[in-house]
C-alpha cells in the first residue's frame, strides 16, 4: 500500500461487523440486509480493511450535528442491480 | 470534559487519551496554577508528563505530598471499614430498612466515583433513551459551570424530552423539506453568480455553477484546486515548501525557454532562460533527457541552445514538432497549472490550479491526512465512498456559506446520504436518483414523459402505486404524514367506552 487512507480526515472510522451484531441490527431496524445502504468491493477503504462481499461495515461518521452517527453499509460488488 | 480543553492540551503536545482524562477534572487555567501533588492525585503518574508539556516545574514536595496521601488514605479506609460495620449491626439489626440504607449508600459512592458523562449514559440507559454524543457533551459542560450535579436527573429527562420533540416525525416527507430549503436559497444565488478570486489568486467557481456541479455529481470540476498541507521540516520552512511546490507545478519547456521554427535549417532551436530555471530547480540536463524520450528526432546540445532536428525533413513534421518541443512537460505532475505557498497561522500551505490528488499525496513531505481537492470524484476514487459524502457536504455548505446563506447542514447531509447511497456517487436528476425511480408514472411526471411511458409500455412494467407523484396523478391519498397510518377500532373496547 502507498499510504494509510483510513488516517486521512475524510475518511470516517470503518469496521467489520460481526455476525452476531449484524443480526442484531437487523432485528432492531427490522430490516433484511438489503435495505442498508451499500459499498462497493472496489472501495479504497474496503479494500484497506479486507472486507468481504455480504459483510456489512459500521461506519462510526464524525457529525457536526449529533458529535458521532453510526451508520452501516452493505459490501457489494456492484451498484444498483 | 470540555472540547476546548483537550484542544488546547493537544496543541501542547498531549496525548488525546491523557488530555481527555485531565480535563474531566481540570481546565487549562485550573491546570497551570495547581500543584503538583493535587494532579497526582487524581490522575496518577502522568500528572509529571502533563507539567513538563505545559513548561511547569515540578515541586519536589512528592515524597510528602505522597505520605500525606497515604495517611489520608489508611484512614479513609478505616472509616469505611467502621461505617461498614455500622451497616452490618444495622443490617442485623432491621433486616429491610437497614439493607435498602446500606444499598443506597453504595449507589451514592458509585454516583460520585462516575464522571458525569458516565451517569447521563446511566441514566439514557435505564430510560432507554437516546441522546446524541453533542447534546451530552453539552450537558456536561453546563453542568460542570453551574455545579448542577444534583440535578442531572431533571436536565436529563428534560432534554430527552426536548430531542425527542424535535425529531422528525415518521413519514415526514424530508426529502421536498431539503429540496425547498436548499432550493429557496439558491434563487437569491443566481443573481450574484460570479467567479469570485478565491484563495490565493487562484480563481475557484463558485456560488450556483458550484452547487449544480456538485449535485450533479461532474466527473471534473470547472476550476479544480487542491489544498496542500505539508508535514515535519517542510511545514514551517519556505523553501523546502517550495521545493514541493516546484515539484507539483507542471513546467512545460514553453515556461523555461524560447522555442523557435528555423525553417532555413530545418530544425526547432531551443533557447533555455537560465534564471527561470534556476528558480524552478531545473538543470540543462533535464531538458536534454525530456527531449530524449521524442520520437524520432535528433538532439545537438551546444553553446547555450539546444537543437532538436526531425528525422524527416518536411515543413509540416517541423511545425508538428515544434508544438510538441513547446509543450513539453520537463517537471510536475500532470493537471497542476500553478501552485502558490501560503503562509496560514504558524504553517506553510500550496494552494494549487488544477488537480491531481493521487499523485499529490504519494509525494514525500505532504501531510496525508489534512490534504484535500475540490474534485468530489478523485477523493471517491482515492478514499472511497465516505470520504466523498464528507466532501459533498464541505463543498456545498461551504459554497453556501460563502454566499451568505444559511442553510441548515442536515439538508446538505440527507442529499450526499442520497447521492452515495448505492455506493456510487450519483447524480440528482434526469440521470441519476430522479431517473432511477421504480415507478413509470413518476418518471414520467419528472422528465421526457413521452420517452418514459412508451418504454413502458413496451416492456409491460407494471406500476405498484406505493409513491407519492403517482398516486397524485391517479387522485389516491399519498403515502405520507397520516396518509400513511391506517386507523382500527377495536369494538370491543369502544363499548366499553360508551358505558
Amino acid at each position: 500500500m502507498k499510504f494509510d487512507i483510513l488516517k486521512h480526515k475524510l475518511v470516517p472510522h470503518h469496521e467489520i461487523l460481526k455476525e452476531k451484531e449484524v443480526e442484531k441490527l437487523l432485528r432492531t431496524y427490522n430490516i433484511r440486509k438489503e435495505n442498508l445502504p451499500r459499498i462497493l468491493t472496489t472501495d479504497p477503504v474496503v479494500q484497506a480493511i479486507g472486507a468481504k462481499e455480504g459483510d456489512v461495515i459500521k461506519i462510526v461518521r464524525e457529525s457536526p450535528t449529533a458529535g458521532t452517527s453510526v451508520a452501516y453499509r452493505l459490501v457489494v460488488s456492484k451498484g444498483i442491480e | 470534559m470540555s472540547k476546548t480543553t483537550v484542544n488546547a492540551l493537544l496543541k501542547r503536545g498531549i496525548k488525546k487519551k491523557l488530555a481527555e482524562k485531565v480535563a474531566q477534572y481540570y481546565t487549562l487555567k485550573e491546570l497551570q496554577t495547581i500543584e503538583y501533588g493535587e494532579l497526582e492525585k487524581k490522575i496518577g503518574k502522568e500528572a509529571e508528563e502533563i507539567f513538563n508539556k505545559l513548561g511547569r516545574k515540578v515541586e519536589k514536595k512528592k515524597t510528602k505530598v505522597k505520605k500525606e496521601e497515604k495517611e489520608r488514605k489508611r484512614e479513609t479506609k478505616a472509616k469505611k471499614k467502621v461505617k461498614k460495620k455500622v451497616e452490618k449491626k444495622k443490617e442485623r439489626r432491621g433486616k429491610g430498612a437497614g439493607k435498602g440504607a446500606g444499598k443506597e449508600k453504595k449507589e451514592e459512592k458509585k454516583k460520585k466515583e462516575e464522571t458525569i458523562e458516565g451517569r447521563i449514559k446511566r441514566i439514557l440507559k435505564e430510560k432507554n433513551e437516546y441522546l446524541p454524543f453533542s447534546i451530552i457533551e453539552e450537558i456536561v459542560e453546563k453542568v460542570e459551570k453551574n455545579n448542577l450535579q444534583d440535578k442531572i436527573e431533571q436536565i436529563v429527562e428534560k432534554a430527552v424530552e426536548e430531542y425527542n420533540n424535535h425529531l422528525m416525525e415518521p413519514f415526514e416527507a424530508c426529502g421536498i423539506v431539503a429540496a425547498q430549503s436548499i432550493g429557496e436559497p439558491g434563487t437569491q444565488m443566481t443573481m450574484r453568480t460570479f467567479h469570485y478570486a478565491g484563495v490565493a489568486e487562484i480563481n475557484v467557481t463558485l456560488g450556483l455553477p458550484r452547487l449544480i456541479e456538485i449535485v450533479d455529481a461532474r466527473s471534473e470540476p470547472s476550476t479544480p484546486m487542491m489544498t496542500v498541507y505539508l508535514e515535519g521540516a517542510y511545514r514551517v520552512n519556505k523553501e523546502k515548501a517550495k521545493e514541493i511546490a516546484n515539484k507539483i507545478e507542471i513546467t512545460r519547456l514553453i515556461n523555461i525557454a524560447q522555442v523557435e521554427t528555423d525553417l532555413g535549417n530545418m530544425r526547432v532551436v531551443v533557447r533555455p532562460n537560465l534564471k527561470v530555471m534556476s528558480r524552478k530547480n531545473i538543470e540543462i540536463g533535464n531538458i536534454v533527457e525530456s527531449l530524449k524520450k521524442l520520437n524520432k528526432v535528433e538532439i545537438k546540445e551546444g553553446d547555450g541552445i539546444i537543437e532538436v532536428l526531425p528525422q524527416q525533413e518536411t515543413y509540416r513534421e517541423l511545425r508538428r514538432l515544434t508544438e510538441e518541443v513547446k509543450n513539453l512537460k520537463i517537471k510536475g505532475l500532470d493537471g497542476i497549472k500553478r501552485a502558490i505557498i501560503r503562509k496560514e497561522g504558524d504553517e506553510y500551505v500550496i494552494y494549487t490550479e488544477g488537480s491531481n490528488f493521487e499523485k499529490v499525496l504519494e509525494l514525500e513531505g505532504v501531510d496525508r491526512t489534512r490534504t484535500i481537492t475540490n474534485d468530489i470524484r478523485a477523493i471517491y476514487n482515492v478514499l472511497g465512498i465516505e470520504a466523498a459524502r464528507n466532501a459533498i457536504i464541505n463543498e456545498a455548505y461551504a459554497t453556501l456559506r460563502e454566499q451568505g446563506l444559511n442553510v441548515d447542514i442536515r439538508h446538505i447531509m440527507l442529499v450526499a446520504d442520497i447521492m452515495t447511497s448505492d455506493g456510487t456517487i450519483r447524480p440528482i436528476g434526469r440521470q441519476g436518483v430522479s431517473g432511477e425511480k421504480g415507478s413509470v408514472i413518476a418518471r414520467a411526471a419528472f422528465e421526457i414523459t413521452v420517452d418514459h411511458l412508451l418504454r413502458a409500455s413496451r416492456r409491460g412494467e407494471k406500476d405498484e402505486l406505493k409513491g407519492v407523484a403517482e398516486n397524485i396523478i391517479v387522485g389516491q391519498p399519498i403515502q405520507l404524514g397520516t396518509g400513511s397510518v391506517e386507523l382500527a377500532i377495536d369494538v370491543k373496547k369502544l363499548s366499553k367506552v360508551r358505558k
